[in-house]
């Protein structure tokens, strides 16, 4: 019982980037002295080695891998490179707005009170939690233009044809590795947004009421403006994610039909393992900075000025 | 006379009440419908592929003919040569899973200790080279990673492994810490402190068993990413006894004419672990994960 009450308050926790502030901490007045200092370094040296050792190495690393412009102008040059980078932004724009929103509105509808709706999102997280190598293969198999179930069914039932999803067209296959991806992500940031949503007070939703707000004026009064934020947060976090998801790409399309279907991610891999060029896949993956740092300072700026720390 | 308005109101529209909610009701009803057959499709494929008989993937049939569990005597018996080592990669995964999350909890429990509880100084340098791990994708780290695991002498080595799972799960496990541990009374360990505990009995009497929920929902959350994931693992490993399952699974794709049926049975005895601890911990997890996610 202890344990449910201390979860609550946990659960709760996302909402402070919508109300509530972090109770003030008392500082000491002290810096740290003698023995205790030396206890104090010694309990973070551990971490200060991961991240030294595994972290600012291989950044570095990288950095240095991928210091010759000439890398980036060869790049330029190549139509598998421009295509990736077409792809990369269909991707990101399509794939986390339709995710994001689908996951608003998912969350939504799990809000109702019915006992049927509780054993529907225990279904519906499924994919989250099925790991990802076994739910793309049988996609990737389900998708196959021949023995594939998806045509099997459009056979069996409208006699249709079905087209080689992802073996004859690129736009088919990328539209299947987008649809794949919200597959797997969207339940997880459901559950998000429902844990938001369910810190919302319900007096304000009674308060709304008595002054006329219901149906959609709910929403874009209420719960809109106070799930914003957070909203927010998520959208650039699973920007970020999905910059760096390879296991969708991979292992779904795997880059074909005729490499037209790369993201940076797996490009990136493809040239640094496949053929060998260990520079140039580490050149594909510094291209994404330009947008990644915006992203990035946008979300630690967000993640400091509400006080929730992601 | 408020009571005869508040009664007479839904009276006289009841008819158009009721219908309207019987509507909405059909309506959420057959919505609930499609997301079902959305969400389980794929996973129904799964299931059907390895039911069916040797042989017989190459169908048209939604459901196999004559379904069989010979694929997944074949997984458990090691009976195809994919699957040579497999109860050895299962191994493989449990090792790398536990030492995860001992490594993980321990490092990230230390941090965020000094961190949040003893303040020290720069401790926000700290939390923030976190953060900026955390938001940095995991792939995008991998090709200098390989390189610098050749250089420390780990190639091909579950601890190389391990070590990238544990550079990956820290971070989340400092700010799950930290955000934790504000509901903790510092004045515990101020008392402490003055009954002469030194740090470390802080730590250990006080700090760790009131942060076992967090210790919970982080290790889970460690033991299914290290568990889940793919990239490092397949980079890393490339003997056959020192794979992972799912570095043994993905091998299935390299052979022209894949036994597909074999493949999804091994995916099932793969998948059921993770999946299973997921339902146990889902209440544990939901604590945690509204401050994260599992990194794909």
């Amino acid at each position: 019982m202890a344990d449910v009450q201390v979860l609550r308050s946990a659960d709760a926790l996302p909402l402070q980037a919508v109300s509530l502030s972090r109770p003030r901490r008392r500082v000491r007045r002290f810096g740290l002295q003698g023995s205790e200092f030396t206890w104090a370094v010694a309990f973070v040296i551990p971490y200060a080695a991961v991240f030294l050792a595994f972290v600012a190495y291989p950044v570095v690393y990288g950095l240095w891998l991928g210091r010759d412009p000439a890398l980036y102008a060869e790049l330029m040059s190549e139509p598998i490179y421009q295509r990736t980078v077409v792809n990369t932004v269909l991707y990101l724009a399509i794939g986390v707005n339709l995710k994001m929103f689908g996951a608003l509105l998912m969350s939504g509808f799990f809000m109702r009170r019915k006992r049927w709706v509780k054993w529907l999102l225990l279904i519906y997280v499924l994919p989250w939690a099925v790991p990802a190598l076994p739910s793309f293969m049988s996609i990737h198999w389900m998708l196959n233009g021949q023995w594939g179930l998806i045509n099997n069914f459009l056979w069996s039932v409208f006699a249709i044809d079905g087209p080689g999803w992802l073996e004859t067209s690129r736009w088919l296959a990328l539209g299947s590795v987008i649809a794949s991806h919200i597959w797997k992500w969207m339940p997880f940031w459901t559950v998000i947004l429902l844990a938001g949503r369910m810190a919302i007070p319900q007096e304000l939703y009674e308060a709304a009421e008595m002054d006329g707000a219901t149906g959609l004026k709910r929403f874009t009064y209420v719960t809109f403006p106070l799930l914003a934020n957070l909203y927010l947060i998520c959208t650039l976090l699973s920007t970020l994610f999905t910059l760096g998801d390879f296991n969708s790409v991979y292992f779904v399309s795997g880059g074909g039909p005729a490499l037209s279907t790369h993201v940076l991610a797996t490009l990136g891999i493809r040239d640094a393992f496949e053929i060998a060029r260990p520079d140039l896949g580490v050149a594909v993956v510094m291209s994404a900075l330009p947008l990644m740092i915006p992203v990035v300072i946008l979300l630690m700026r967000k993640l400091h000025t509400t006080e929730v720390q992601l | 006379m408020s009571a005869e308005l508040m009664d007479g109101g839904p009276v006289r529209r009841r008819p158009n009440y009721r219908l309207r909610r019987n509507l909405t009701e059909a309506s959420a009803l057959a919505f609930s419908a499609v997301v079902v057959i959305w969400t389980l499709t794929p996973i129904y494929n799964i299931v059907a592929v390895a039911l069916e008989p040797h042989g017989d993937v190459f169908t048209n049939d939604l459901w196999p003919a004559k379904p069989s569990l010979e694929s997944f005597w074949i997984v458990v018996t090691e009976g195809y040569w994919y699957l040579e080592y497999f109860w050895g990669q299962f191994g493989n995964s449990i090792y790398v899973g536990g030492a995860t999350v001992f490594l993980t909890l321990a490092i990230g429990s230390l941090a965020s200790f000094a961190i949040g509880r003893m303040r020290i100084r720069y401790g926000w340098l700290v939390s923030n080279a976190a953060l900026l791990t955390y938001v940095i994708p995991a792939s995008f780290l991998a090709i200098p990673f390989y390189r610098i695991m050749n250089i420390y002498g780990l190639s091909n080595n579950l601890w190389s492994v391990i070590a990238a799972e544990v550079t990956f799960a820290t971070p989340y496990a400092i700010f799950i810490f930290q955000q934790y541990a504000i509901s903790i009374p510092i004045e515990l360990d101020e008392a402490a402190r003055i009954d002469g505990a030194s740090p470390s009995q802080v730590y250990f009497r006080i700090y760790l068993p009131l942060m076992a929920p967090a210790l919970v929902a982080v290790g889970t959350y460690a033991l299914l990413l290290a568990w889940n994931e793919y990239l490092y693992q397949f980079l890393l490993l490339s003997s056959k006894r020192s794979m992972t399952v799912p570095v043994a699974l993905a091998q299935f794709l390299n052979s022209d004419e894949a036994p597909w049926n074999y493949m999804m049975a091994t995916a099932i005895v793969y998948a059921l672990p993770p999946v299973a601890i997921y339902y146990v911990f889902r209440g544990r997890m939901t604590a945690g994960l509204t401050m994260g996610g599992v990194k794909g």
